[in-house]
């Protein structure tokens, strides 16, 4: 049985994502956008916090809330004209995509229903300490990260040089 | 003592990192003068160390007995398998490798120091690369030191094959010359194959001592626990013992497959090995490099391809002695090779042109000398005309020779060198009767010609007498066979000194300045190796360097003319005064008796002159049976059956791509919605088959 | 009440429903971007609340999320260079003006 706060934190964290998602992708001003999906990103971190992930929430917030929302902020203000707004749907396409997400919803919706093990009451939490993330990161072992650790370092470097070659002015 | 050790390696390799990579923000002076300091140091911590090591009668490198002990200064895991298996880097402290040590300095900074004065033309301008040919002496100088202060096979083979490159790189220092570059490649790829036998004998070698061993790899390739065992209570320091050696033997016979095609498999490793040794110092049939090798520059061809580099195979075979010593088959096959080589190269030598061809197959010449001295080393108690012979003088008097040799030849090629830079030929023809015009030059050419010819009181007299005296030892067939290559040495020498130096007076052409003695940078070398060659005889080898640190001669400067063995020596001496005379008569004055001489035996002068033709037939082996017979028909499998197959997967899916590629729209949203659909889908009939 | 797997499942089918949507409905590149994010993150989402729930001595959940975060950057990044490059050359980002990219 979960406490009332407990309860409460759950509902606030569950609407925020719900309406922010819906907010980000019906709003008609892009920066407005933005926004949301910065806001949804939060909601996610803290769903991250209350399942003790706290190192995950961190990252989710300095990366996804602080990197990723400031780099598109940037392009929308390199690339919008201001006081621009999308124009306004076609009802066709407006149907159009309320019947894939819909869709996407429907097939999401039936797997979860038919798996009842999901209905298993949560395990007692433990934070994964800074310690052992650690050393699962950077260890070669079983069950430990060095490889991926590195082909990502590899990645973002490559992205990095890629991100200069593309965007430079020729 | 380690820092010292430490450094002998550091400096080089340092000087080789800065001049390679600053060299081109020096001047071609101070690149010069940085790499002669460096090696100038070098040599003084080699000494110090060798000093120490031969004179301290510290316990870590003498026992009470007087036996010289192996002392392993350090030795660190550079590369580590698993436990048992890891390769290490250290240095190794032994009568051959304090030798070494002294040797391998001592040319190399002559040869640096020579240098400055060498690389230049003769208004003073430094030559393109003057800073990387620096670098890459430094380079060859750490390679070289690394290799004989190996503590086992695998650090010797590192730097074994480091000490190869380095070569390549300096025979192909002239790049721009097609002939330098093709020399530098073909030395490379001889000395690799052999090299393929030298890892194979390793292997064979580590196999059977390893795994029938108690399972310990790294001491399978250790030197210190393949020939000797520990002294007790000293740490890291051993003695040569002929018990490890029977005991890796008795592992040889004991294991499983003790014979292979008729030989001992422990014999095969050894010669193997001994067919790396065979690739480096240019013994008959893997020889055909060393006289292309000196396409690169004469202080190169000084320091490597007469001093240092090409004795690694006889240092080799001297480092794993006590297991050749197991296998009297695979010494009597060293003893065959390196009397044939020697034979073969003295009469090549007799009649070639160029100066430094003559000095290349005088080379392999001699250091056949010193693998036949290894070859009849036998530890039975033997006589030589009437004179008892000691235990292991053979292996003494190859070291000896080694020594004396590296000094009177790397003499020859530095005067070689100040004769070609100052008539800018390599053809004696261009130069007789230079005596006039280089005193200097002459007088330290003709002491080294006196040393190699084995003149009493010059070095090379007490090297070869020894080298006589371990052969008849053995066996008198090769006594006297050495013995006739011998007066055959001094016959050549004498040959190219009197065509170089008189024969007829030198002509001054129009427009040339007469030719002189060199700057002090040049001729203080050659007087510095002319001394060194009067005096080295003089060292008591036998108390210095022996196969098992026990010494066979007492101490004393004069010992190596009390213990003559006079019998020998007076045979020896007659021997190269009579070549000298014979040389005399035919060379001194412009005369027609060599003109008659090559009348009367053509034949045997042309296949001298022809080198016994053995480049054609290496040409005729690889061009047309190998590149012909084998490599053709795979050329073609390759180009048409492999080839052909990816070209056809090319084919085809270039012709289906321009099929379909209407697919690709350019509508963004038209692929969102195909992949949208194929991904429902796909979980729909996930979900059906799961469900 | 039982907090269970499934309502931490729901929020985030809704928000990768959401991210279809704004997926197939939008035309300004950048918003699909951020359309694409929040599926993303819902993906990332689930595997953090698979991990806690039905696997909750382990970690692979969360150490795939934590590299899906880094290559949800790099993709970021990369796309935004692109983003600009196409406006440079378009002087607009929508989508449906990009049809040079056929055969």
């Amino acid at each position: 049985m979960e406490s009332l706060g407990s309860i409460i934190t759950y509902v606030v964290i569950a609407l925020a994502i719900i309406v922010f998602s819906i907010l980000a992708v019906t709003t008609r001003k892009i920066l407005r956008a933005a926004t949301y999906l910065l806001f949804a990103l939060f909601a996610t971190a803290a769903v991250y916090f209350k399942l003790d992930y706290e190192f995950l929430g961190g990252v989710q917030i300095a990366v996804y809330a602080g990197g990723i929302v400031v780099l598109v902020v940037f392009a929308i203000l390199l690339t919008t004209h201001p006081g621009s707004n999308s124009e306004r749907l076609a009802s066709r396409s407006r149907r159009l995509g309320l019947l894939a997400g819909l869709a996407a919803l429907a097939v999401g919706a039936y797997s979860l229903i038919t798996r009842c093990e999901l209905l298993a009451s949560a395990p007692a939490m433990s934070n994964p300490d800074m310690d052992t993330i650690g050393t699962a990161l950077l260890g070669s072992g079983h069950n430990q990260y060095l490889l991926p650790f590195e082909a990502v370092s590899v990645l973002l470097l490559a992205c990095i040089i890629g991100g200069v070659v593309v965007a430079r002015k020729r | 003592m380690e820092t010292s050790a430490i450094l002998i390696l550091a400096i080089p390799l340092l000087m080789f990192l800065f001049l390679g990579l600053a060299g081109k923000y020096l001047t071609h002076k101070w690149a010069g003068i940085l790499g002669t300091m460096g090696m100038g140091i070098t040599m003084c911590l080699a000494y110090t160390v060798a000093f120490e090591y031969f004179f301290s009668g510290n316990q870590f490198f003498i026992d009470e007995a007087g036996n010289r002990l192996q002392h392993v200064v350090f030795n660190h895991d550079w590369l580590n398998f698993y436990d048992k298996l890891s390769i290490r880097i250290g240095f190794l402290l032994d009568p051959i490798s304090a030798m070494m040590l002294v040797v391998i300095t001592t040319i190399s900074f002559m040869v640096h120091l020579y240098s400055n004065g060498y690389m230049r033309d003769h208004h003073g301008v430094w030559e393109t690369g003057f800073q990387r040919f620096y670098a890459f002496l430094s380079l060859f100088s750490f390679s070289m030191l690394g290799l004989v202060v190996a503590t086992n096979i695998f650090q010797m083979y590192i730097f074994w094959e480091l000490v190869g490159a380095s070569s390549y790189l300096l025979i192909g220092f002239y790049y721009t010359k097609h002939s330098a570059v093709s020399a530098s490649k073909k030395a490379f790829i001889v000395t690799r194959f052999a090299d393929l036998g030298f890892l194979i004998g390793i292997l064979v070698l580590s196999f059977y001592v390893g795994f029938y061993g108690e399972g310990n790899i790294t001491d399978a390739f250790t030197f210190t626990s393949l020939t000797s065992v520990p002294v007790d209570g000293i740490a890291d320091t051993y003695h040569v013992s002929e018990g490890t050696a029977q005991m890796i033997r008795g592992l040889f016979e004991n294991s499983a497959a003790p014979m292979f095609m008729g030989a001992s498999v422990l014999t095969w490793a050894l010669v193997l090995i001994f067919m790396g040794g065979m690739g480096k110092s240019a013994m008959m049939p893997l020889h055909i490099w060393l006289p292309d090798a000196m396409e690169g520059p004469t202080p190169v061809s000084a320091l490597i391809h007469a001093a240092t580099m090409v004795v690694a195979g006889v240092y080799l075979v001297a480092r794993l002695f006590p297991l050749y010593l197991m296998q009297p088959t695979a010494l009597d096959i060293i003893t065959v090779v390196g009397a044939v080589t020697a034979l073969y190269a003295a009469m090549v030598a007799c009649t070639q042109i160029d100066i430094k061809r003559v000095l290349a197959f005088s080379t392999i010449s001699q250091i056949a000398f010193m693998m036949v001295s290894l070859g009849v080393t036998r530890i039975d108690h033997s006589t030589a005309l009437g004179h008892e012979v000691h235990e292991g003088l053979g292996y003494m008097a190859s070291m000896f020779h080694l020594f004396t040799h590296a000094m009177f030849k790397a003499l020859l090629f530095l005067g070689a060198g100040a004769l070609i830079h100052a008539i800018g030929s390599n053809d004696y023809t261009a130069m007789h009767g230079l005596r006039k015009y280089m005193p200097v030059t002459h007088l330290t050419f003709l002491i080294g010609c006196l040393a190699i010819a084995g003149i009493i009181p010059f070095a090379g007299f007490f090297s070869k007498d020894e080298i006589l005296t371990a052969c008849f030892g053995h066996s008198t067939v090769w006594a006297i066979w050495m013995a006739a290559v011998a007066g055959l040495t001094a016959f050549y020498m004498f040959r190219l000194y009197f065509l170089i130096f008189w024969w007829k007076e030198h002509k001054v052409h129009e427009g040339h300045h007469a030719p002189h003695d060199q700057p002090w940078t040049m001729t203080l070398p050659l007087v510095i190796l002319a001394a060194i060659s009067i005096v080295a005889g003089f060292v008591p080898f036998g108390s210095l360097v022996t196969w098992n640190g026990h010494p066979i001669t007492g101490d004393g400067f004069l010992t190596n003319l009390e213990n003559l063995n006079w019998g020998v020596a007076s045979l020896s001496l007659i021997i190269a005064i009579i070549g000298i005379l014979v040389a005399m008569v035919m060379y001194k004055k412009e005369n027609a008796i060599p003109e008659r001489m090559h009348n009367a035996l053509p034949n045997l002068w042309r296949w001298c002159h022809h080198r016994f033709y053995w480049d054609e037939l290496y040409q005729f082996i690889t061009h047309r049976i190998i590149f012909g017979l084998v490599c053709r028909p795979i050329a073609w499998f390759d180009r048409h059956i492999i080839d052909g197959t990816m070209d056809a997967f090319a084919a085809v899916t270039n012709k289906a791509s321009f099929a379909i590629r209407g697919f690709q729209s350019g509508n963004v949203h038209m692929y969102v919605w195909i992949y949208l659909i194929g991904a429902v889908l796909l979980a729909a009939v996930t979900m059906i088959c799961v469900l | 009440m039982e907090i269970n797997a499934l309502y931490y499942l729901i929020p985030s089918l809704i928000m990768f429903a959401c991210g279809v949507y704004g997926f197939i409905t939008r035309r300004n590149m950048i918003a699909m971007l951020i359309s694409l994010e929040l599926m993303l993150n819902s993906v990332d989402m689930n595997f953090v609340v698979f991990n806690r729930f039905l696997f909750p001595g382990q970690m692979e959940g969360m150490f795939f999320t934590l590299f899906a975060i880094a290559i949800a950057a790099a993709e970021t990044a990369l796309a935004i260079a692109i983003i600009v490059n196409v406006y440079r050359a378009n002087n607009d980002i929508d989508v449906r003006d990009i049809c040079k990219m056929k055969f």
